[in-house]
């Protein structure tokens, strides 16, 4: 920690950055999960691709993470801003609650997993099942997203500002994909539907979100055709 | 009338019908086969396998005798002191006895016993554990020590519940379906269940059987570690498995970082599955228990990682048993609710007993037979959503029941490792037992009783 020694004596303003070249994941976790002391930023230098960073946080704390992140990063986040500067791995934001994350880079496969409020923000492309078991959360996509992204949706929204790869939307329940470019397969039960006012306002609103220039025009609205919300003995190969 | 036409002669056919049932094609199977052909959907169904499988009942205790001291039964102390998560958690979770109530959703529970079991678990020093729909308010507020199960639909997954548990199991997978997601039908998907699960009510709900954040062992490492953080290394994680492949998966589970592995045998119940999982997926936990013991005992961690068996444990017997083997504490969800009333004949309200017969006959059942835990329309209450029946189950008479149940257990546990001469039930052993059968003596890897052998290993 540079700056402050075990959280004392911080002013509003001071900036508290940890070196994970010389400090551990442990150390920066208990300081995000601890009492702050007014501080509102947090930067770490040298992540290297570490995992679990500034994961379980819970308060408007603002971390910069000056790099690529491993697994995990800001995993249920709430309330806290987290902006990675760099790609992160797989599981990132997943669980999140509620609070804002943003990648610079790329995100890895399972990006916002379950996540149940708040937004995601990636700037480059997702991997694989980008969204899956979405309960909530929006994500916003500048680029594309790999194949079985937003498998088993629940609720939330993801806009997606390139392509979607294969079985979009698998088996999806509430939630709602908002695609620009192509759709390479959709999922069982997830269809495009047409859009209608409501969802051309949640597109400018998440592009707004994200600082996206695209016209809300260019996007189709991806949703569940339901069928699977009940046993079908005529539909059992889909389960 | 003459003895000609009283008596049969030799040869003739009796008068009533000759019945030959199939072994093969028995009454069962042609149900099953008519029931298929009717609905074209496999049949789903609640609680366990019910076939006849090699079970705890298959081994014996060599009580003490001349060549082993007993300690005096009713004077002498006996410690069931249970601690678990020693690894790594700084506060591992601490318990009277090694009996532990099993994870069981609010969703295929009703509130009410969710409460009646905290209570319960809290009055005998024990653990709940929540299941795949969300921590309640009513299971936190009435239990002391609560596992906090972190499964792959992650319904109502919460960090700030992460953060109240005492501890966390990561839930590969059950015992009545390895390899299977959840399954609550739309009956039991009530306005509460369904806003805790973020899904729409009355769906029939299929949840995942991989979890969405992780794929193997080395990505559940990873996982462990963040579960780990969040909680600041205070708390033990758990990992539960269906028993299949038990001794690798235990390896794996240990090299994952797990502080306590939950392997739960193929008896184990459910609130719904499909019959074929229930029947035909996974191995009974006489054989998971010893694959579980030996996987630790090869790597050298059976003193630092915990183990608890689950599937089918009943009666203080079977606890010591599983004790014995080497597990350092079991977890019952089947007993428990037989305990609450489930297959019983009737329901108490403010003292008294109702009869609950009428109701089972609706659902084509009667006390002693049920497993319509899917229906959502338990006779006495206990997995039911539905506000009327939910009330036949009293929390404070519901804690009471569950309460004697796992005292008896405990008794009759303590009071075996008496007989066996010793001063803490988790210092019996597998030389105290003997098998009944050979296919129990292979299973366990316990003598058959009688002789030293022990099918492919001796």
């Amino acid at each position: 920690m540079v700056g402050a020694v075990n959280g004392q004596g911080m002013g509003e303003d001071t900036p508290v950055s940890f070196d994970l070249k010389r400090q551990s994941v442990r150390e920066l976790n208990q300081f995000l999960h601890g009492t702050l002391q007014g501080v509102k930023e947090v930067r770490v230098e040298n992540p290297d691709g570490a995992h679990n960073l500034a994961v379980g946080l819970n308060g408007p704390i603002r971390v910069q993470i000056a790099g690529h992140a491993g697994y995990y990063a800001a995993g249920m986040n709430k309330d806290a801003t987290i902006v990675v500067h760099g790609n992160a791995g797989p599981g990132v934001a997943e669980n999140m609650m509620s609070g804002r994350v943003e990648v610079a880079g790329f995100a890895s496969g399972g990006a916002g997993a379950s996540a149940r409020g708040g937004v995601l923000i990636i700037r480059g492309d997702a991997g694989l099942r980008c969204g899956i078991s979405l309960k909530g959360a929006d994500i916003v996509v500048g680029g594309s997203v790999g194949s079985f992204s937003a498998f088993m949706a629940q609720a939330g929204r993801m806009l997606i500002c390139n392509d979607a790869g294969d079985g979009l939307g698998d088996s999806l329940y509430e939630a709602v994909i908002y695609v620009r470019g192509k759709i390479r397969s959709f999922g069982a039960d997830a269809q495009i539907e047409p859009m209608t006012a409501a969802d051309y306002e949640a597109v400018r609103e998440l592009l707004d979100v994200g600082g996206l220039s695209h016209s809300y025009r260019d996007f189709k609205r991806v949703a569940s055709a339901k069928t699977l919300y009940h046993w079908n003995a005529d539909a059992n190969q889909s389960y | 009338m003459s003895t000609t036409d009283s008596e049969p002669t030799a040869g003739m056919l009796p008068p009533d019908p000759y019945l030959e049932e199939s072994a093969l094609f028995n009454r069962q199977i042609i149900r099953y086969v008519q029931r298929a052909a009717a609905t074209g959907l496999y049949e789903i169904r609640g609680l366990g396998a019910k076939r006849n499988l090699p079970h705890f009942d298959d081994l014996v205790f060599l009580g003490a005798s001349l060549s082993r001291y007993p300690l005096e039964g009713y004077r002498e102390k006996c410690s069931a002191e249970t601690i678990l998560g020693t690894r790594h958690a700084r506060r591992p979770v601490r318990l009277a006895m090694p009996i532990t109530i099993a994870g069981m959703s609010f969703g295929a529970l009703s509130a009410n016993v969710k409460e009646a079991l905290g209570r319960a678990a809290t009055e005998l020093g024990t653990s709940t554990t929540t299941g795949d729909g969300g921590m309640t308010p009513e299971e936190r507020e009435s239990s002391k020590t609560l596992v906090y199960q972190c499964l792959p639909s992650r319904y109502g997954f919460d960090p700030d519940d992460v953060r109240k548990a005492d501890a966390i199991e990561v839930v590969i997978g059950q015992g009545a379906k390895p390899g299977g997601g959840g399954m609550l039908l739309g009956q039991k998907v009530s306005p509460r269940v369904a806003a805790m699960r973020t899904l729409p009510a009355g769906v029939d709900q299929r949840s995942a059987s991989r979890h969405p954040d992780w794929t193997g062992p080395d990505d559940l490492a990873i996982k462990i570690k963040e579960l780990r953080e969040i909680t600041d290394w205070q708390i033990p994680i758990y990992v539960k498995v269906g028993a299949t492949r038990v001794f690798h998966d235990v390896k794996l589970a240990v090299h994952a970082g797990a502080d306590v592995i939950v392997v739960d045998g193929m008896q184990g119940g459910t609130a719904a599955t499909q019959w074929a999982f229930i029947e035909h997926i996974g191995i009974p936990t006489l054989a998971a228990v010893r694959q579980a013991v030996d996987a630790l005992e090869d790597m050298n961690k059976k003193e630092e990682v915990q183990l608890i068996v689950s599937g089918g444990i009943r009666t203080g017997a079977d606890v010591a048993k599983a004790l014995a083997l080497g597990a350092d504490a079991v977890s019952i969800g089947q007993g428990v609710l037989l305990a609450l009333g489930c297959n019983g004949e009737s329901f108490v309200q403010e003292g008294r007993h109702v009869s609950a017969t009428a109701d089972y006959h609706k659902l084509g059942t009667a006390p002693g037979y049920c497993h319509h835990c899917q229906t959502g329309r338990c006779p006495v209450g206990v997995t039911t959503q539905d506000p009327v029946l939910e009330q036949r189950l009293e929390p404070a008479v519901g804690a009471v029941r569950v309460r004697n149940y796992l005292k008896t257990l405990n008794m009759e546990l303590t009071m075996i490792a008496r007989a066996c001469g010793k001063q803490d039930v988790h210092h019996l052993e597998r030389e105290d037992l003997a098998a009944l059968t050979i296919e129990a003596a292979a299973m366990a890897g316990i003598p058959l009783a009688g002789t030293s052998w022990i099918p492919g290993r001796s």
